[in-house]
């Protein structure tokens, strides 16, 4: 008790000391008003005109990633990945439920963190974008064709599957570092024998090329250290990932003070194209395992769950010359590659530097085995050896870098609420601009590839206090955009965001804008239950399961009067719309269904579920306002009591579907 | 070979390409269809005009006025709508007219050309016309039962929703562009090249008098 007290005093007499000696920056705005310079103006994007970015900015807690225009913050869509959104029906409809199955059954709720889009030589492709969910351990594939979740994959041998979803340069791999050592395979220990006895997984998931498919190459069964973040090499650095670490002291309670202790902790650097090779001689032990594997098809427009039953384990012992480890300064949070791929940032977030590793220093280290003994048969090169330099004193806290073209790298402060601009190779500060408050991460489109598009800089904050209208004890996490063209950064834009904006990825709005998908074609649909005409609309009987047929086009569905279903009965709504259109959704919920609306787009079948407790006449309805007549958009279903002799019938107008033919 | 009839060649087998391109284009610009819905009317057929599914969204539209179904190959097959006769004679009558044009080069004299050209010119005249009375068809024979019925402010009778022939009309919310499109210029070229193998053919003849 007497050290957490000491340690505790210690830190805020520290951090006392660090913002006394700090730069002091008028609050508010941050500069010589917003709203008096063209800043405004900057942000400004005109009614009807289009934004020069996009922003996809995940939403921490929310579990899903949100997609904002840049400059303007305006916000577009939240594209649900890791949680149920009774909005769009996702994690509801039979055809998206298997998206949120996992090893341990159905989890509507993740926290999502890390986006990163796919590379093609180190500049961003657009073609998908992945990120990771912390709790449950997974990565999720979206594509930006859709802007839907086409695949999750679970994360064996994984707790807290923060350190990802990083891809390598020509999207390679995506990576899934675990935060918690646990026991692996799990068993059933006393948490005192940490030490050892827990690993941390260090998990490469392969991305075919074709499809953007995962699937998991080898996982590298690490000492128990905490995993916090990674990035991957670039340029000739590539094929090397790097992964920050905390808690090299192996402490499974108090972390806050007990793994803060070591004066150093490590940068991991996987060399995974080694690995590849020794793979391919066959090193490595398929060890069982139990993990989901979700896939979506636009085709079905089904997602279906295969449960995976082993995963490749590589031990560190069994791959020399394939992994080292890189001291760097307490708790290194950050762990950024320049677009270079010379230099690798280590944001340590108690210290009051920030250091700065040189990747050609470490080859020659390694050549030179310039090491300093090594822990679990992994190498610790000598830190002098492999460090460039320490940009002394920048702030409090630096937690994450992302680079412009300039050979300038950007980090936030945690501690003490701030961006700094610092050159890399001189490592001088050149400006710093205060946040509102604590920031977390900042992006820069394309900031994690060989080609940054520098023009802005999002910081993310996890604090926002007195910057918005109060809405009660929660208030609203903001991103904030600053000008980053020039040489001191500019603040443009304040803007609040769902859920915790925890990270971010950017990429220029033409990449993209271009091949978004409009409708899903008609003649493409294979669900099962697809009815591609009204014609064939219908309901069927089958037992105690009633399947209707439906379709909906403007301003109808059909059938909209069905008759005969009982009480009991399980009855299954598969709903295509036939629309062709775009932007002509259409939507359909059940007075007392124990579900959500269904919210189809044009060309796709989904189903939903309902129960029926209640005799009576029950209506349901469109509930996306689909045109002139939306209101008149419904029909009726009469539900007679179980053992009623009423047999199905169903009808449009007083007529059969299809029956006029 | 003489100038005059490869000219008559040339022109007589351009016809031909009226099998891939229109005749015609409506287009349709709402506040709600910022990329506008186009139409494409070939000889033989109905196609979309911007984008993929735009004659379908059209006739989609059109029922909440009243308008008769468009003859397009879906509402065909199902016997929802008669297909238009025209469908079947205008390919016809193109590749007689392509045929006879071939001829009447081969056999070489300008009387005939003058005959080609003629007839090419009432057929177009009566394509147009025939045209004409179908847009006039299906802007006044509206269903009864249709949702939106409005009156037009000035007669007091049933707006009536005729597509312009030939320039701009603001139906409604749209604004409806009708212009001729590639095929009726492939007719044009056609007939000027005619014209011009009649000249050549002239000249000819003048020289050697």
């Amino acid at each position: 008790m007497k050290r957490i007290l000491k340690s505790t005093i210690a830190i805020i007499v520290l951090s006392m000391v660090m913002v006394a000696c700090g730069p002091t920056t008028s609050k508010k705005g941050g500069s010589k008003g917003v709203l008096s310079g063209s800043q405004a103006e900057r942000a400004y994007v005109a009614p009807g005109e289009h934004d020069e970015y996009y922003g996809f900015i995940s939403g921490g807690f929310s579990g899903q990633l949100a997609v904002y225009g840049l400059p303007s913050g305006r916000l577009f869509r939240v594209i649900p990945v890791f949680s149920q959104d009774p909005e769009k029906g996702y994690g509801y409809s039979e055809e998206t439920i298997p998206m949120l199955m996992t090893s341990h059954g159905f989890v509507p709720w993740g926290d999502s963190h890390h986006p990163d889009i796919s590379q093609t030589n180190g500049e961003l492709d657009g073609r998908w974008i992945f990120i990771n969910e912390n709790n449950t351990p997974r990565v999720a594939r979206i594509s930006l064709e859709t802007f839907e979740t086409e695949e999750i994959m679970e994360i064996p041998n994984s707790a807290g599957n923060h350190s990802s979803a990083f891809v390598t340069e020509n999207s390679e791999y995506v990576v899934a570092g675990t935060r918690f050592g646990v026991p692996t395979p799990q068993k059933d220990i006393p948490i005192s024998e940490y030490k050892s006895n827990f690993k941390g997984s260090l998990t490469f998931l392969k991305i075919d090329p074709e499809n953007g498919l995962m699937n998991i190459a080898f996982q590298i069964r690490m000492p128990g250290f905490n995993f916090d973040l990674a990035h991957p090499g670039r340029g000739d650095s590539h094929g090397w990932f790097f992964f920050s670490s905390y808690n090299t002291e192996e402490a499974s309670t108090l972390l806050e003070v007990n793994a803060s202790q070591n004066d150093k902790d490590f940068i991991a650097a996987i060399n995974w194209k080694k690995i590849e090779e020794y793979v391919a001689q066959g090193v490595g032990t398929m060890e069982p395992a139990r993990y989901a594997h979700n896939v979506w098809d636009d085709h079905t427009h089904t997602a279906t769950t295969t449960m995976e039953k082993e995963v490749l384990i590589i031990n560190p012992e069994d791959v020399p010359g394939a992994i080292y480890f890189l001291p760097t300064p307490k708790s290194p949070h950050g762990c950024d590659v320049d677009p270079t791929g010379e230099y690798i940032i280590g944001s340590g977030k108690l210290a009051a530097t920030i250091t700065v590793h040189s990747f050609s220093k470490m080859l020659k280290a390694i050549e030179d085995k310039a090491f300093d003994g090594e822990t679990y048969s992994i190498p610790i090169i000598n830190y002098e050896a492999v460090n460039y330099g320490s940009l002394e004193q920048p702030g409090l806290g630096p937690l994450h870098t992302e680079f412009d073209t300039r050979g300038n790298g950007y980090t936030t402060f945690f501690i003490s609420s701030e961006v700094v601009k610092w050159n890399i190779k001189d490592l001088v500060v050149i400006d710093r601009k205060p946040t509102f408050y604590s920031v977390g991460h900042l992006m820069i489109p394309g900031g994690n590839s060989r080609k940054p598009f520098d023009k802005y800089l999002v910081a993310m904050n996890k604090i926002t206090k007195d910057r918005y209208l109060p809405t009660g004890p929660e208030a609203c996490q903001s991103a904030q955009l600053y000008d980053i063209s020039g040489e001191k950064m500019e603040l443009l834009l304040d803007f609040p965001t769902i859920g915790e904006p925890h990270y971010a990825a950017g990429c220029p709005a033409d990449l993209l804008a271009s091949k978004s998908v409009k409708i899903f074609k008609l003649e493409d649909n294979t669900h099962p239950y697809a009815t591609k005409s009204e014609a064939d609309s219908k309901v069927v009987r089958k037992g105690n399961e009633v399947h209707i047929y439906m379709t909906m086009i403007r301003s109808h569905f059909s059938p909209d009067n069905i008759e005969g279903v009982k009480v009991g009965d399980k009855v299954f709504f598969h709903v295509t719309n036939l629309e062709q259109d775009f932007d002509v959704p259409h939507g359909i919920s059940m007075l007392g269904a124990n579900t959500s609306e269904l919210l189809t787009m044009p060309g796709r079948t989904e189903t939903f579920v309902w129960e029926p407790k209640e005799i009576g006449v029950w209506p349901f309805y469109c509930t996306d306002f689909c045109s002139a007549l939306h209101q008149e958009m419904q029909g009726y279903v009469r539900v007679s009591p179980k053992g009623s002799k009423i047999p199905i019938s169903y009808t449009i107008d007083e007529e059969v579907p299809g029956e006029d033919l | 070979m003489k100038k005059d009839k490869i000219l008559m060649i040339i022109g007589s087998l351009g016809l031909l390409l009226l099998f891939i391109f229109p005749l015609w284009t409506i287009t349709l610009v709402a506040p709600q269809y910022p990329e506008p819905l186009g139409m494409h009317i070939h000889i033989n057929r109905l196609s979309d005009g911007v984008q993929f599914n735009d004659v379908n969204n059209i006739d989609l539209l059109n029922h909440y006025i009243g308008m008769a179904l468009l003859p397009t190959e879906d509402n065909v097959k199902n016997g929802k709508v008669e297909p238009f006769a025209e469908f079947t004679i205008m390919p016809i009558i193109v590749v007689i007219m392509s045929i006879l044009g071939i001829i009447f080069a081969i056999i070489g004299k300008r009387n005939l050309y003058l005959v080609w050209v003629v007839v090419l010119a009432i057929l177009g005249s009566v394509g147009v016309f025939d045209f004409y009375l179908w847009l006039y068809d299906y802007g006044h024979n509206l269903d009864p039962k249709a949702v939106l019925k409005i009156t037009d402010p000035i007669t007091g009778e049933l707006m009536a929703y005729q597509p312009p022939i030939f320039g701009f009309k603001q139906m409604l919310n749209f604004e409806v562009y009708s212009f001729p499109a590639a095929g009726l210029y492939i007719i044009l070229s056609a007939a000027l090249l005619c014209i011009l193998a009649y000249y050549i053919n002239t000249k000819r003849k003048t020289r050697l008098n």
